[in-house]
């Protein structure tokens, strides 16, 4: 039960910035996922963390075709899923599930708990019979820790934590390998989120499963999660193990994110050093040249910096990262100055700024989180 | 001296039509009492539905008058502001008394130009002639940080980022020099690495300006960086209150100390199994009848059913009030870690 269970390599996801109301011309790219290369193995837990915008969600939809990827392969257990399409495609999800990050909208108000949980194992042709459905039913909700009298009950009836569980308990229904699990306890309170972190970790060692966790959260991805990638606007900048990771961020963006988490312990808060960075997240449809986070690095050198865009190499064994200058920034042979923040435009490339039409730079940022 | 005193409040929502349909009022607040001195920034943490976003919304005036009901006191400089009529309320809102919101893009007009959002204010309480005020305002945005202060007061709100936008609000927040600034989860919608240069900018505001600073949240970590003295709210009452340092070192209410212990957390050994608390606010019983939190309380004992506990100065640790009948002792707390 070793070995790669997915591997992503050199995915691409663009999408188009449309515009005109009869000629439809495209006038530009939002650059969500810009050639990802990774594998997660089988029963471990991969945790992919970023800022908003950085296309982390993007990236694992793309895994499970959700999004339809502009170039690149995802090859699901030695199988290519970039060429599959129509019905094949519809029976290999079954081996790769979901669980959103919004257990209200995700599940659907008219439908009873049962309905919910039994359309996917129709689907799948996995319902053989009433008794055999119903005993698997009760036997998965005692797993989620619901008790079975919720199958009769709808999904306004539940609070936010057991929602949740329903959301897990759907994906559980047909029997994945792979749980694609985008912000499962960002909507939820601290006590509760501490319920459904332990509930994923008993899943996991009771069916097996894989996980890819996305969040932003990085406490809960350290906590979780056996290897970790940090991505910046598109592309992957580090890739290590959980422990790793917090001992020795290689990246200067992972140092930065890594000291911004506050800690509820104040002696450690008030002697902590902070990377803190300067100005906003430059917009995807216009990235910057040379290393994406040029604009912002601390530690960024004349040149190189912005003209050569660094490849994810693997600096120490496993532990790979995507900066010129990594081992410098080790070393400290390098040492961080001051950035001017630069002004971050909203809206993608061929907008003006003034543009009555420039919406919020996204749909999460408009709603919060 | 407090510039601020909150005694007793309470605020009551009633449904429309109450007494005929028999609804219970409920009491998002139920007799909260703080205070707040200058340079001091206080910290009001508390998980949804605890009351902690009513009680700042109630010391501003801005609950709508139909079906709330608010009661006790809060006394700003000697004044009571419950009291005041709205035309007085709103001389004071903006100019001694700032707010900072959540969610910057639905507290910002999207139809105004950020730079008249600001002068707005200027012009309102100080009188200050437009021009000026303009100057004044690219001043301001100056000093949160938004870079080419300038151009942007001629911008409208979606031009900007999340975190430029939370900017300018504080910045309006900030245009009259208030004595006293609430900043309600001001960070809640914002990615950490934003986060942080916003706290880093209210922390830098308090210092050097000696505004009072009221921080809503319910992040324990924003709380333990920046707070003077926390005040840990459960189900419109608050349980304990602690500085900053006392309060994380030694968590003395089962509340406080299984928030702490349900958070996985950066400077931890990985691998340890989190400690959540069990249940939901669904059930609490409420305050009249015991402890509200005693239905989830690992440390729950006869007597928390039946006597409300009382907000008391904590027996083993002076400079601590604590509502609570069975507090967590260190043993308790070494057993767990």
């Amino acid at each position: 039960m070793t070995g790669t269970l997915v591997e992503v390599d050199d995915l691409k996801v663009h999408f188009p910035i449309r515009r005109g109301v009869v000629l439809d011309r495209t006038i530009g790219y939002v650059y969500a996922v810009d050639g990802v290369d990774l594998a997660i193995r089988r029963g471990e837990t991969y945790g992919l963390v970023g800022e908003s915008g950085c296309g982390k969600s993007t990236l694992g939809r793309a895994m499970l075709k959700l999004t339809p990827p502009t170039a690149g392969r995802v090859v699901f257990d030695g199988i290519d899923l970039s060429t599959m399409r129509g019905e094949r495609l519809r029976t290999m999800r079954r081996r790769m599930q979901m669980v959103f990050q919004d257990p209200m909208s995700s599940l659907d108000p008219r439908q009873s708990v049962e309905s919910l949980l039994v359309e996917g194992m129709r689907a799948h042709g996995l319902d053989t019979g009433r008794e055999a459905t119903t005993k698997r039913l009760r036997s998965l909700l005692s797993s989620v820790g619901l008790p079975s009298t919720s199958l009769r009950r709808y999904p306004h009836e539940f609070s936010g934590g057991q929602r949740q569980r329903i959301g897990i308990a759907r994906a559980l229904t047909v029997e994945p390998e792979l749980i694609v699990a985008d912000e499962p306890v960002s909507a939820l309170d601290v006590s509760v989120q501490a319920q459904v972190i332990n509930l994923l970790e008993d899943l996991q060692r009771e069916f097996g499963l894989t996980y890819l966790v996305i969040a932003h959260d990085l406490a809960v991805v350290r906590h979780i999660c056996d290897r970790v990638g940090v991505m910046y606007l598109g592309g992957l900048v580090e890739e290590t193990t959980s422990d790793q990771l917090y001992a020795e961020p290689l990246h200067p963006y992972t140092r930065a994110l890594l000291s911004a988490v506050p800690v509820p312990d104040p002696v450690l808060e008030d002697r902590r050093e902070r990377v803190l960075l300067t100005g906003d997240l430059p917009s995807p449809a216009n990235p910057p040249s040379g290393c994406r986070f040029h604009t912002r690095c601390p530690w960024r050198q004349q040149q190189r910096c912005d003209t050569e865009r660094p490849v994810l190499r693997e600096i120490a064994p496993g532990h790979r990262a995507a900066c010129h200058f990594a081992e410098d920034i080790r070393a400290g042979r390098i040492h961080p100055h001051e950035v001017r923040a630069e002004l971050v435009e909203q809206g993608g490339e061929g907008m003006r700024v003034d543009d009555p039409l420039a919406g919020p730079a996204s749909i999460t940022e408009a709603l919060g989180p | 001296m407090a510039l601020l005193e909150v005694r007793d409040l309470s605020v009551v929502f009633r449904s429309r039509g109450h007494q005929r349909t028999g609804e219970q009022p409920v009491a998002a607040v139920d007799g909260v009492s703080f205070d707040v001195a200058p340079g001091q920034t206080v910290g009001l943490v508390g998980e949804s539905g605890c009351g902690k976003s009513v009680t700042a919304m109630s010391i501003m005036g801005l609950l709508p008058k139909r079906g709330n009901q608010v009661t006790g006191s809060a006394r700003f400089d000697g004044t009571e502001l419950l009291s005041l009529s709205d035309r007085q309320m709103r001389d004071r809102r903006g100019r001694d008394l700032g707010m900072v919101f959540q969610d910057p893009l639905s507290s910002l007009n999207p139809v105004v130009p950020i730079g008249l959002q600001v002068t707005e204010v200027l012009e309102r309480h100080q009188g200050t002639p437009r021009k000026q005020a303009a100057m004044e305002a690219a001043e301001l945005l100056d000093k949160v940080g938004i870079p080419d202060p300038r151009r942007r007061l001629s911008e409208y709100p979606h031009q900007l980022s999340g975190g430029m936008r939370q900017r300018a609000l504080i910045a309006i927040a900030l245009a009259c020099r208030p004595r006293l600034l609430i900043a309600d989860e001001p960070t809640t919608a914002l990615d950490v690495t934003i986060q942080a240069q916003i706290l880093a900018l209210l922390a830098e505001l308090v210092r050097d300006t000696g505004t009072a600073l009221i921080m809503i949240t319910h992040d324990l970590g924003v709380v333990a960086g920046l707070c003077d003295e926390v005040n840990v709210l459960y189900a419109g009452r608050v349980v304990e209150r602690a500085k900053r340092h006392d309060l994380f070192a030694a968590p003395r209410h089962p509340y406080t100390h299984g928030l702490l212990s349900s958070i996985p957390r950066l400077d931890s050994p990985r691998g340890e199994r989190l400690v959540p608390i069990k249940g939901s606010v669904a059930d609490n019983i409420p305050w009249q009848n015991g402890c509200a939190f005693a239905p989830r309380c690992p440390n729950a004992i006869d007597t928390c059913v039946e006597v409300t506990p009382e907000m008391a100065v904590d027996p083993l640790v002076s400079r601590r009030l604590l509502r609570c009948h069975n507090p967590v002792t260190a043993t308790q707390r070494e057993a767990l870690t």
